[in-house]
């Protein structure tokens, strides 16, 4: 603040004495700091004109007074009290956690890592086999079936998302017919196009898309929302009043993700082919049915089969991963943050090791 | 008037008691069709605990809001040190903000900071100028003082008792050494012995550091031990202030039925007894 007190450092007589005239507070801390370990000792330091002292300017005086058997003249009542106030709070407060030397934390961090990622695939088996426990338990005892709870997730995992896979792969569908025509133009052959967008938007895109899309908007939110009830302690809460947080939260979501996956592909393939579609019939001038006839005799029926086939098992994994990540989540709002991002590398990562898999598999059986 | 240190001393010839340190007039606030305050009017003088009390939902902690400028009223005049608070801009805020400290009901507490990190947050932002080892060192006065013990500092907030991380915020709160200290129900969720605790401490810190203390509270035994003034908050106004005795005269059915209900009635009770034991 504005006032800007005037020291005087009177060197005679032997003894060095430190004169406050007006703050000693947090203020001018800094420079009082500076000045005091200027001074040399044996010091002596004159409260006499101080007008506004604070615990921070006590507590300098405390220090000089600890660490360098400084005298203090002229304290006022006040300015007693708050040094001896100071003094008894005087201990050592450490404010850091310790920190071990590099190349031993380097070490640390490793054997941490490698612990973590055990304990996790651990965790992730155990819970694996706790939601196929809870579907069993569904299952035999239809009753505990909470439909409420799924249709709902049915309408925020699938119809929810309609509109943004819809635009989303019909784009997509314009770019694939944009660049194939560009590049079959070069030799003539624009009509392959429609192999092009029917073959890839089928087999591969729409499926991978729509599980991309699911993981970034559902796995997430499976991740944050009971990574966030885990924190408010709700899901302690269900299991003492006896309800299974794996048969009410993570079954429904688990089953909104494997039931609207294929659901939202089949949606996906058609708005790509529309997308396409479209491009075609005003770029190239292919009339809409050629296009769709073409189609029905370049895209076997098994590229459907391939797409939709994979469809559930990405939800799944979208889901597993989104539900296991929120339930790791433990003390601070902080971790639900790292677990929900973890939710959606792990899923994205996932689906794309396993489409891999798929590609190869189907090659092999014959569904070319 | 409990405080009786600073007389004779010249160094506080700005800080008289008594003086008005917040003044709210006419506040109204209302979310919605709810109006939670219509015409608040309420002074806080320097040197006094201001217990507010008040039924859930009377807009304790909204008034709290609005005086701190987390919540701009519908209307009304606020002073804070004889600043007018509303329509401020940001960085005229900013001195008066440096003068008050806040406990909030949870402590918010920063979660990926230590609780001796936590306390250095304001004195950096106010003062980034003070050297990390001085900083430190002030932290760490600040987490004793508070009563924590000294290996509190390096932990964090979630590896913290509720009782604790109440202290750990009260340390943050008097980072700045303020003039004035808000506190939202700071003995909620502490064990009686705890809470008394609590209670003296603040008493204590206030003695010692002339704090001006605004208190929100449901703690009867809170109002009995440290405060001087209560302040009742009913029917969108502060239908009260005074002294607890002051208060027992009054014929309000909600002030009659808080303290001399079986609680009120047990908490001034002990307080009796204890004055007599000691």
């Amino acid at each position: 603040m504005g006032e800007d007190p005037t020291r005087r450092d009177d060197q005679g007589g032997g003894d060095n004495v430190y004169r406050v005239v007006g703050a000693l507070t947090i203020t001018r801390a800094a420079s009082t700091q500076r000045e005091i370990d200027a001074m040399d000792d044996p010091l002596t330091i004159d409260l006499s004109e101080v007008e506004r002292i604070d615990t921070v300017g006590a507590w300098l005086v405390h220090r000089a007074v600890r660490d360098r058997h400084a005298e203090v003249t002229g304290e006022t009542t006040q300015s007693r009290q708050l040094l001896e106030q100071v003094a008894e709070a005087d201990r050592p407060v450490r404010v850091r956690p310790d920190q071990r030397a590099a190349p031993l934390r380097a070490l640390e961090e490793l054997g941490d890592w490698v612990a973590e990622a055990g304990k996790t695939l651990v965790g992730l088996l155990g819970f694996l086999g706790a939601t196929v426990i809870s579907f069993g338990i569904i299952v035999t005892r239809p009753r505990r079936f909470r439909l409420n709870a799924v249709v709902q997730r049915f309408d925020l995992v699938g119809v929810r998302a309609l509109g943004i896979i819809g635009l989303m792969t019909f784009l997509i569908g314009i770019v694939i017919a944009q660049q194939g025509a560009v590049q079959l133009q070069q030799f003539g052959a624009e009509v392959y196009t429609i192999n092009l967008i029917g073959r890839i938007s089928v087999r591969e895109l729409a499926t991978l898309m729509t599980a991309i899309m699911v993981a970034g908007r559902s796995g997430s939110a499976f991740a944050a929302q009971i990574g966030t009830m885990k924190i408010t302690e709700e899901i302690d809460a269900m299991r003492t009043i006896g309800v299974s947080p794996t048969e009410a939260l993570v079954v429904p979501r688990m089953m909104a993700a494997v039931v609207m996956m294929p659901l939202l592909s089949f949606y996906a393939m058609i708005m790509s082919l529309l997308g396409g579609g479209i491009f075609v019939w005003v770029a190239l001038g292919i009339p809409p049915l050629t296009y769709i006839q073409r189609l029905q005799e370049v895209v076997p029926i098994t590229d459907l089969w391939v797409g939709l086939i994979k469809a559930p098992v990405f939800g799944f994994i979208i889901a597993l991963a989104g539900c296991f990540q929120g339930m790791l989540v433990e003390g601070n709002s902080e971790e639900v943050g790292t677990r929900t991002t973890a939710a959606v590398v792990q899923s994205i990562f996932l689906v794309i090791v396993l489409d891999a898999v798929f590609a190869v598999f189907f090659s092999n059986v014959g569904w070319i | 008037m409990t405080d009786e240190a600073p007389a004779s001393t010249p160094d506080t010839s700005s800080k008289k008691d008594g003086e008005i340190v917040i003044s709210v007039r006419g506040l109204k606030n209302s979310f919605g069709d709810q109006i939670i305050h219509d015409g608040l009017d309420l002074d806080l003088r320097r040197g006094e605990i201001l217990g507010v009390v008040g039924g859930s939902g009377t807009g304790k902690s909204v008034l709290m809001r609005s005086i701190i400028g987390l919540q701009t009223p519908d209307a009304g005049e606020i002073e804070v040190l004889g600043e007018n608070m509303i329509g401020r801009d940001d960085v005229e805020a900013k001195n008066i903000r440096r003068r008050w400290g806040i406990l909030f009901q949870n402590g918010a507490l920063f979660s990926t900071l230590t609780v001796a990190e936590n306390v250095e947050v304001p004195i950096r932002e106010y003062f980034p100028f003070i050297k990390p080892p001085l900083l430190d060192e002030i932290a760490g006065y600040k987490v004793a003082m508070s009563g924590l013990p000294a290996d509190a500092g390096p932990k964090y907030p979630s590896e913290l008792s509720g009782g604790m991380r109440k202290r750990a915020g009260l340390a943050r709160a008097l980072a700045l050494d303020p003039e004035l200290l808000f506190l939202d129900e700071p003995t909620a969720g502490l064990d009686p012995i705890g809470a008394a605790a609590f209670d003296e401490l603040i008493e204590n810190l206030k003695q010692r550091l002339d704090l001006t203390v605004f208190l929100i509270t449901h703690d009867l035994d809170t109002l009995w031990a440290i405060c001087d003034r209560v302040a009742v908050l009913s029917d969108q106004k502060v239908v009260a202030v005074g002294t607890i005795e002051e208060l027992l005269a009054l014929d309000h059915p909600w002030i009659q039925e808080y303290f001399n209900g079986p609680r009120g009635r047990a908490a001034s009770a002990g307080l009796k007894k204890g004055h007599r034991g000691a």
